[in-house]
């Protein structure tokens, strides 16, 4: 039983870092330009192929580091063509666009790479349990928990050290006053979702060693990261990264004791959440 | 200045608009329509019309309407199947679960503006579909709830087979769909509908004139939720079917494109844009597989080129 419940724990947390790392992209877009992107789900779905597709050339490291960059790329041909357009127009419509985006990503996905799911070879050292009475910790997977761990440290000493981070930051409480001070907004924008996208496509490479691929697998993922944004608080990063621990740890205790209600749950402690405290567990007040 | 209510309601495009629905059947074989092509647009566009009460005449931004659809699509099916095969029992629990529903979920979204509202409210559906997409034994989990059928009305001792006769059924849902479009109309004439649109144009005035703002939305949701449920209990019983698609997120964002397509600003724009909506998806969908990039590029070229809709585009050309 405690094997069992030390399972779950461990995959919902695994599940939960995943979460974790698409809202945090999620959360960078909205929090700086107020758009809410549907087509996430596209981007991570796309660098999960991506790193298949060029796999057989780089091998797993060469793709677990090209993939997510080539993703990005798109990112940051996407938003000067159709993202821009939105910024300053009603919430409404950002969500309709991307909304539309995510359909024609997971058409194409299907069109181009088939209907059927797709392995992603994860190297063989990576694949072994870690011993027989942890049999459920793989290399893979505590591989994948530092992988994240590292893309959020990461994230949050680029947005504490550098002067892109500085920026971010900054347009994020208030962008008209940064772009009379001279920054370039246009550009920060741009860098910005970028940013956002490459976390989406790392998440996808990642989620694809662990879970194989499918045309649907981004469209899955997102309700819960946008649970755990408002769950986490909106406008807060650290409060979206706890989030998405926190309810991919709640569903996979959830699984133990009443597994069909694993996705459920999510949304009951968004609700809790909700009646409790309104803006978010680290949430600012009025960033409603 | 006091106005009837009924004022404004017999105007000449409204008369116009009645003539067309009522006379639909005379002329709509002709034509190479059928009827449960247009029986889907009449409640599609029930629903659509009631998200945009909430949507464009209170300014708030729901994309979990779905949820109380399919609620109500349920409700009725389950009704039907397990507990009476009645179709007006049918949608009347459907009506009562969609609206009890939005009832209770309502005090938690009420606060909530903007992108924040339309991510509560498109999450919280996905309880809804999970529930429906599970609970295998009663719902009948991913393939739907089938086996019931809808059943024909007795009235004063007449038996009006809406079941066999799709003419009638037509008629019967055009009923309700008059009937709903005549409550909200006379709603948005009321002092409510007058509190939505100061909410709309200018939130902070409202509440600084003493309006209680979250109570006003908190109606104009569970009224807009409850319309939809009974759109969802109708479409239940035009396809003796409940989906659990129906619940599912990405319908929500059929109902927003069919509103915003037509032209939120208007009454009757989602009835129009559920039309149009419908008639390109059954055509895209019969000529080819990927009909999902068509429909995905299709949101993208409304938000780019028509963000005000048909009907709004009309009214702003009328005005300059």
């Amino acid at each position: 039983m405690t094997q069992l419940i030390l399972f779950n724990v461990f995959n919902g947390l695994i599940i939960g870092a995943f979460y974790a790392l698409m809202a945090l992209g999620l959360s960078l877009i909205l929090n700086l330009s107020g758009v809410i992107n549907f087509s996430h789900g596209g981007f991570l779905t796309l660098g999960g192929y991506l790193a298949f597709t060029i796999e057989p050339w780089v091998g797993f490291w060469g793709a677990l580091l090209i993939a997510p960059v080539l993703t990005a790329i798109l990112g940051c041909v996407i938003e000067p063509l159709l993202i821009r357009r939105l910024y300053g127009r009603d919430p409404l419509y950002s969500l309709l666009l991307t909304f539309g985006l995510a359909f024609m990503f997971e058409d194409l996905t299907r069109l181009i790479w088939g209907a059927q799911g797709l392995p992603l070879t994860v190297p063989a050292a990576l694949a072994q349990p870690l011993s027989p009475t942890l049999f459920f910790l793989t290399g893979y997977r505590l591989f994948m928990v530092a992988v994240v761990a590292a893309a959020v440290i990461a994230l949050f000493l680029v947005l504490r050290y550098t002067r892109l981070g500085l920026r971010i930051r900054a347009g994020t409480f208030d962008l008209e006053t940064v772009s009379v001070l001279g920054v370039n907004i246009r550009v920060l924008r741009l860098m910005n979702f970028g940013l956002g996208i490459y976390l989406a496509g790392l998440a996808g490479v990642l989620a694809a060693g662990m879970l194989g691929l499918l045309p649907t697998l981004g469209s899955s993922l997102i309700m819960p990261s946008f649970v755990a944004i408002i769950v986490g608080g909106l406008g807060s990063l650290p409060g979206t990264l706890l989030g998405g621990l926190l309810i991919g740890t709640a569903s996979g205790l959830t699984t133990v004791f009443f597994p069909s209600a694993s996705e459920a749950v999510i949304y009951v402690i968004m609700g809790l959440v909700l009646m409790i405290r309104p803006r978010g567990l680290l949430g600012e007040e009025g960033r409603l | 200045m006091k106005q009837s209510p009924l004022r404004g309601i017999l105007k000449p495009h409204i008369v116009v608009i009645w003539i067309f629905l009522l006379s639909l059947p005379v002329w709509l074989i002709a034509i190479g329509g059928y009827y449960s092509l247009v029986t889907q647009v009449l409640i599609l566009g029930l629903a659509a019309t009631a998200l945009n009460f909430l949507l464009g005449f209170t300014g708030v931004l729901s994309f979990g309407h779905a949820a109380y659809f399919g609620l109500g699509a349920y409700g009725c099916g389950l009704t039907i199947k397990y507990l009476l095969p009645s179709s007006s029992l049918g949608i009347l629990v459907g009506v009562l679960v969609g609206t009890v529903a939005a009832a209770i979920i309502g005090p938690l979204i009420v606060r909530l503006r903007g992108v924040y509202f339309a991510m509560v409210t498109i999450a919280f559906g996905q309880v809804f579909y999970f529930i429906a997409f599970r609970w295998n034994t009663v719902t009948g989990g991913d393939d739907g709830l089938g086996g019931f059928e809808r059943q024909p009305i007795q009235l004063a001792g007449f038996s009006i087979d809406i079941a066999h006769n799709q003419m009638l059924f037509y008629y019967f849902v055009l009923l309700f769909f008059g009937l709903a479009a005549g409550a909200m109309g006379i709603l948005l004439r009321s002092p409510l509908g007058r509190a939505q649109l100061a909410i709309r144009e200018n939130e902070r005035r409202a509440r600084f004139l003493g309006l209680a703002i979250e109570r006003h939305i908190w109606l104009a949701w569970v009224i807009s939720c409850g319309f939809t449920s009974l759109a969802g209990a109708l479409y239940a019983l035009l396809n003796n079917f409940a989906d659990p698609r129906l619940l599912y997120w990405s319908f929500s964002g059929d109902l927003v494109i069919m509103t915003v397509l037509g032209g939120m600003r208007s009454f009757w724009g989602p009835l129009l844009g559920a039309a149009l909506f419908v008639v390109l998806r059954d055509t895209i969908s019969s000529h080819t597989e990927n009909w999902m990039s068509f429909i995905g590029l299709f949101f993208v070229l409304v938000v780019l080129f028509f963000p005000r809709g048909i009907l709004g585009m009309l009214q702003r050309k009328k005005g300059a």
